[in-house]
């Protein structure tokens, strides 16, 4: 096998992660009224008469006939009520259906987007939690609300749709096409027999026009053959025929504030899947992100989520030049195509935006740039924008200054000559333009003109300019403060990036040594809180598992009280492993954000996040770094867990060689006190009454001597002091001496034995083997009827030879096939049968220990079956000429 | 040579009781606590058999295994019953046969019997032998079952013969091989099993549950003595 043709690691991990996971099936059709949820309750109703375990969900008949005699057979789990501004909404009960965990659940309308209150906001959320608790679900789609699809969709039909899913959903999914032709379509139209709502009417006739149709038909075939042409990609990169990214595509989209931004995101998704690529959205964070209005800032996680949704994996780099941390990126994550976007409105003041397009075109070599020309919706003229941002102070500081120089020179006019002065001037407005930024300059070379000009030019005292020279020199002020303003600004912009990552990596730097030096649970999570709460600026808790639920272990001042929303999205959060709460995708009414710490041993701890009302407590810039420091606390947490649980295993240990050498030593003492007292015994003899007493006598001393071999046997297994002499043994001889040793024991039990002659020799350690079947042969007669015959078959089976004690007693209790082999498990019938309640937990090490297994299974006509099975590596084949 | 069993164990009520059910038997006793008080006795007077505790105070029992052999004295050892590495030991060292703790006096007993009759006829080799249904004439090199002749290979005889001439006693694998394959087999178990079970095939009345080669896991093989029942 070469390399190429070993299955790719990321496919077996993503088939690895399906596993348990329900499987979703979509009846996708181009339009409505094409028959999918019809189709979706005939494939259940066959399933059910099949013998599966299927409900319904939620299902809209919208009053049709046919539709609703589909529906009766099936079971119905009751819809939830929701109270919304008083109306009562109902919604698919979520809770109720895994509650109920039917084996598939039909969950009509994919799209759908649930009441406000609701769990999840959006109906394939809920679909999602179905299939991750193991449950296959059915679900409806039209071929509009895929999320790549959106533009195409409104490009032709005008018709928006808000309501999509993104793409990822349909991923894994079995896909039905459900087609009909657009002229049946609208026949059904026309007799009614679609449900339109009254006042969409206008809208969905015009969308029922026979291009439109024509067109979303053609969409529905492309887009369900596309999945599965996937499917049989990851199926040939599961089983390793082919790597599934064959062509080594990568795709890069780059993210920016602009509104129209998620054209570009799912041009990029389109290309990303046709080429069956992975797709990378890099967001570069430059200074001016600090100046983003608050729709710029909603835009920007709007466009990052989309690509997010849309299945990318999004990076953020902060750097001063678009163009040169694009070009890093694209050599660093090996992109082999851009996507990029330009406005086709308005460009920025110096055409900066074309600049990044041809500056990455002259930069790259290798990499197929696809450019997306975009309309940036009109955001309206903002006023405010043209004048510069700037802060208080500065403004205050470059009057002052001008003022104070002003003064100055007004005072000195006796002692210097007029020429400098105008030079001068440039003192304050260079100063206000560094220190303060472009608008103390801009404000303090005004100021300065108009001061000039008042008292040093004649006419003095008078805002009247005479003479070219004068206004050159009040214009030159501005343009210096200009440009000085606009180049401290960007160094200080350039500074002040450099220092927050400069900071940032010290704050994540001390965070780690910090967590480090902790010790305890506590002492970790008021670290974790107090460092995230001053590196991130916001309020921030830490919860720990409490018993059922998870409550919080580490707080600033005050303890801030949960509300039971908040309490469930933290618990969903530690459940789930998944991020909960405001800003997220799940229990969206909490305040709070909450994230969990996720270790390679499960979710440890849950994070908690407040900002200002209403906002996203962790804005895009801090993204990363919030990840960095989750990852961090994620990693301490593992870290105190695995100490923990060393710790706990280091004293289990010396609780388990104190207990050892404690067995030993009692098990020596005892043995020779009653080896005398069960050789005596039998030597005995008595008649009559005494007889019956001398009985007592030999029966407990075997059975105290059993019971302490039981204990010292099960001592060596713990100890791993067992080890086993593996030799070439005839299983015959095996099965024979334990027959042998077992009739005393058994008091006239019959034994059948069948042994296949033909079974080759195997290495064993007879004495170990011996002695798992006498303790086999031991539980079936303390169990069964003294009537029954006990049987040890010896035979070949498919992975090599086979020992089963066969007994027809009671049978093991349903479910504890495994439970069976601990130690002191016995049967519910024990107290009769008085064993040591070892005896099996000796047979499973003994044999464990050769590298054989063995099983206990009910038999069908009742009794247990106790199987040893011996691997096919184990045996020898002898040639008899050797032998001769 | 004097009639009496030498009880060679640390433990009194160990003593006591063997000594018991030994003079109940109507042979006469000595008892040693330690190896030192052991080899005492022996000096005094040689016994007629030693049982043999392999775990003294002062000296590990198998040191005096080899001290009993020179003077031609069985050995029948007591052991534990998970140590089949030491009842190997003690066999290849000499001892004719152990017995394992704990055991019942009985049992006992039949094997100091059969131990006692090996030693009597070990002067003069039995050469003819019947063992249940199988009559071994090692001379005439003829086995028959149930009277009639049954053919076997060379090693299969020479296995068989191995058993028969210390019928009762159980020879250790790496002995068997020993004397069947020679010293350079004497690992290869595996030639063992598959010779007594063509050996069980040919002369046993049920070959999947054997009673005529009789096998001590972990141990080796014993022909069944024909003198018990």
């Amino acid at each position: 096998m070469t390399d190429d043709a070993r299955p790719s690691p990321d496919a077996l991990l993503r088939e690895a992660e399906r596993e348990g996971r329900g499987t979703l099936k979509i009846f996708l059709g181009a339009a409505p009224g094409v028959g999918k949820t019809f189709e979706m309750l005939l494939e259940g109703a066959e399933k059910l008469e099949a013998g599966a375990d299927v409900v319904i969900g939620i299902v809209e008949t919208h009053g049709r006939k046919e539709t609703e005699a589909l529906v009766s057979p099936l079971p119905v789990i009751p819809r939830k009520s929701i109270d919304y501004k008083g109306q009562t909404l109902t919604e698919m009960d979520l809770d109720a259906v895994l509650e109920r965990h039917p084996e598939i659940v039909l969950v009509d309308e994919l799209a759908h987007t649930n009441a406000p209150g609701s769990r999840h906001p959006k109906r394939w959320q809920d679909i999602e939690e179905l299939l991750a608790a193991g449950i296959d679900v059915m679900t409806t789609v039209n071929i509009q609300h895929v999320e790549s699809l959106n533009d195409v969709v409104g490009s032709f039909t005008h018709v928006r749709v808000r309501e999509t899913v993104p793409d990822k959903v349909f991923e894994n999914a079995e896909i039905e096409l459900i087609d009909l032709p657009p002229e049946d379509l609208i026949k059904r139209l026309d007799a009614g027999k679609i449900y339109v709502p009254e006042q969409a009417r206008h809208a969905l006739e015009h969308f029922f026009s026979k291009g439109n149709l024509l067109a979303l038909r053609e969409l529905a075939l492309r887009h369900a053959a596309q999945y599965v042409d996937a499917r049989i990609q990851e199926h040939k990169s599961v089983t390793g025929k082919e790597n599934g990214y064959a062509a080594g595509q990568r795709i890069l989209v780059a993210i920016s504030e602009a509104a129209g931004g998620e054209q570009v995101v799912r041009a990029a998704k389109r290309l990303a899947d046709a080429l069956k690529a992975p797709l990378i959205a890099l967001y570069v964070e430059t200074p001016s992100a600090a100046r983003f209005s608050d729709a710029e800032k909603t835009q920007l996680a709007r466009n990052l989520s989309l690509a997010a949704s849309l299945g990318a994996s999004l990076q953020s780099v902060p750097a001063t030049s678009v163009q040169e941390a694009m070009l890093a990126q694209c050599k660093e994550l090996r992109a082999t195509q851009l996507v990029l976007g330009r406005s086709r409105g308005k460009g920025s003041w110096f055409g900066r935006r074309d600049g990044i397009v041809q500056d990455i075109l002259d930069g790259t070599t290798g990499i197929a740039i696809h450019v997306i020309p975009f309309q940036d919706t009109p955001r309206g003229r903002d006023w405010r924008r043209l004048w510069p941002r700037g802060s208080w102070t500065g403004d205050v500081m470059a009057i002052g200054s001008v003022g104070a120089l002003t003064l100055a020179a007004f005072l000195a006019q006796g002692w210097i000559s007029r020429g400098p002065i105008d030079l001068l001037y440039l003192l304050p407005v260079i100063f206000s333009a560094s220190f303060y930024g472009f608008r103390a300059g801009l404000i303090a070379a005004i100021a300065a003109g108009i001061a000039y000009n008042f008292f040093f030019l004649p006419p003095f005292y008078t805002f009247i300019i005479y003479g070219p020279v004068n206004i050159i020199t009040a214009a030159l002020l501005v343009v210096v403060a200009i440009i000085t303003g606009q180049l401290a600004a960007r160094a200080r912009a350039a500074a002040a990036l450099a220092m927050r990552s400069a900071r940032e990596n010290a704050g994540l730097a001390r965070f780690a040594t910090r967590l480090g030096a902790a010790s305890t649970t506590e002492e970790t999570a008021q670290l974790i809180r107090d460092e995230l709460r001053s590196l991130l600026a916001v309020q921030t808790i830490v919860l720990h598992r409490s018993g059922d639920s998870v409550e919080i272990s580490a707080f600033g001042q005050t303890k801030p009280d949960l509300t039971p929303i908040d309490q469930a999205a933290a618990e969903w959060v530690m459940e789930h492993g998944e991020d909960a709460g405001l800003g997220t995708n799940t229990l969206t009414a909490s305040e709070w954000q909450f994230r969990p710490l996720k270790t390679s041993l499960g979710t440890l701890a849950v994070l908690g996040f407040r900002g200002p009302p209403g906002r996203d407590p962790i804005p895009t810039e801090r993204a990363a770094l919030a990840e960095s420091l989750i990852d961090q606390a994620a990693l301490a947490h593992e870290r105190l867990k695995l100490e923990a649980d060393m710790r706990d295993m280091e004293v289990v240990r010396q609780r388990d060689s104190l207990r050892a050498a404690l067995l030993a030593s009692l098990s020596h003492d005892l043995r020779t006190p009653l080896t005398a007292v069960t050789a005596a015994a039998e030597a005995l003899s008595a008649t009559g009454d005494e007889a019956e007493l001398v009985d007592t006598v030999r029966s407990e001393a075997r059975r105290l001597n059993r019971f302490l071999s039981d204990l010292l046997d099960l001592t060596r297994i713990e100890e791993g002091a067992v080890t086993p002499d593996l030799v070439p043994t005839d299983l015959t001889d095996v099965i024979a001496s334990a027959v042998g040793d077992s009739v005393k024991t058994l008091a006239g039990r019959k034994v059948q034995t069948s042994i296949d002659p033909n079974l080759p020799l195997v290495r064993a350690d007879a004495v170990l083997l011996n002695h798992a079947l006498l303790n086999l042969v031991d539980n079936a007669a303390k169990y069964s009827p003294q009537e029954e015959p006990i049987e040890i078959i010896a035979r070949m089976g498919r992975r090599g030879p086979v020992i089963d004690v066969l007994d027809g007693g009671t049978g093991i209790p349903q479910g504890s096939e495994q439970r069976i082999f601990d130690r002191f498990a016995r049967g519910e019938t024990s107290d009769r049968t008085g064993g040591s309640g070892l005896g099996l937990a000796i047979v499973k090490g003994f044999v464990e220990a050769m590298g054989f297994t063995v099983e206990a299974a009910r038999r069908p006509g009742g009794g247990s079956r106790f199987t040893i099975r011996i691997p096919h590596d184990a045996t020898v084949h002898v040639s008899m000429e050797d032998i001769a | 040579m004097s009639g009496h069993i030498l009880i060679v164990d640390d433990e009194m009520p160990i003593r006591r009781l063997l000594r018991v059910a030994i003079e109940r038997s109507g042979y006469a006793t000595v008892e040693a606590d330690c190896g030192a008080a052991a080899l005492d006795a022996l000096r005094r007077s040689v016994p007629k058999l030693v049982l043999l505790d392999l775990g003294l105070p002062d000296r590990d029992g198998l040191e005096l295994i080899g001290t009993f052999r020179e003077k031609l004295v069985p050995i029948i050892v007591l052991t534990a019953r998970e140590a089949s590495s030491e009842k190997v030991a003690a066999l290849d060292l000499g001892a004719d046969d152990y017995v394992t703790k704990p055991f019942d006096s009985e049992e006992l007993m039949a094997r100091i019997r059969s131990c006692l009759r090996r030693a009597d006829q070990s002067h003069g080799h039995l050469r003819k032998l019947t063992v249940g249904p199988v009559a071994i004439d090692l001379d005439a090199h003829g086995v028959w079952k149930n009277g009639a002749e049954v053919k076997l290979t060379p090693k299969e005889f020479m296995l068989l013969a191995v058993l028969a001439s210390h019928p009762g006693k159980v020879l250790t694998h790496t002995h068997l091989l020993r004397e069947v394959w020679g010293p350079a087999h004497s690992d290869h178990v595996e030639y063992l099993r598959v010779t007594v079970r063509s050996l069980r095939k040919k002369l046993e009345e049920d070959p999947s549950a054997p009673r005529l080669i009789q096998n001590e896991p972990g141990v080796g093989y014993r022909l069944r003595d024909p003198g018990r029942a």
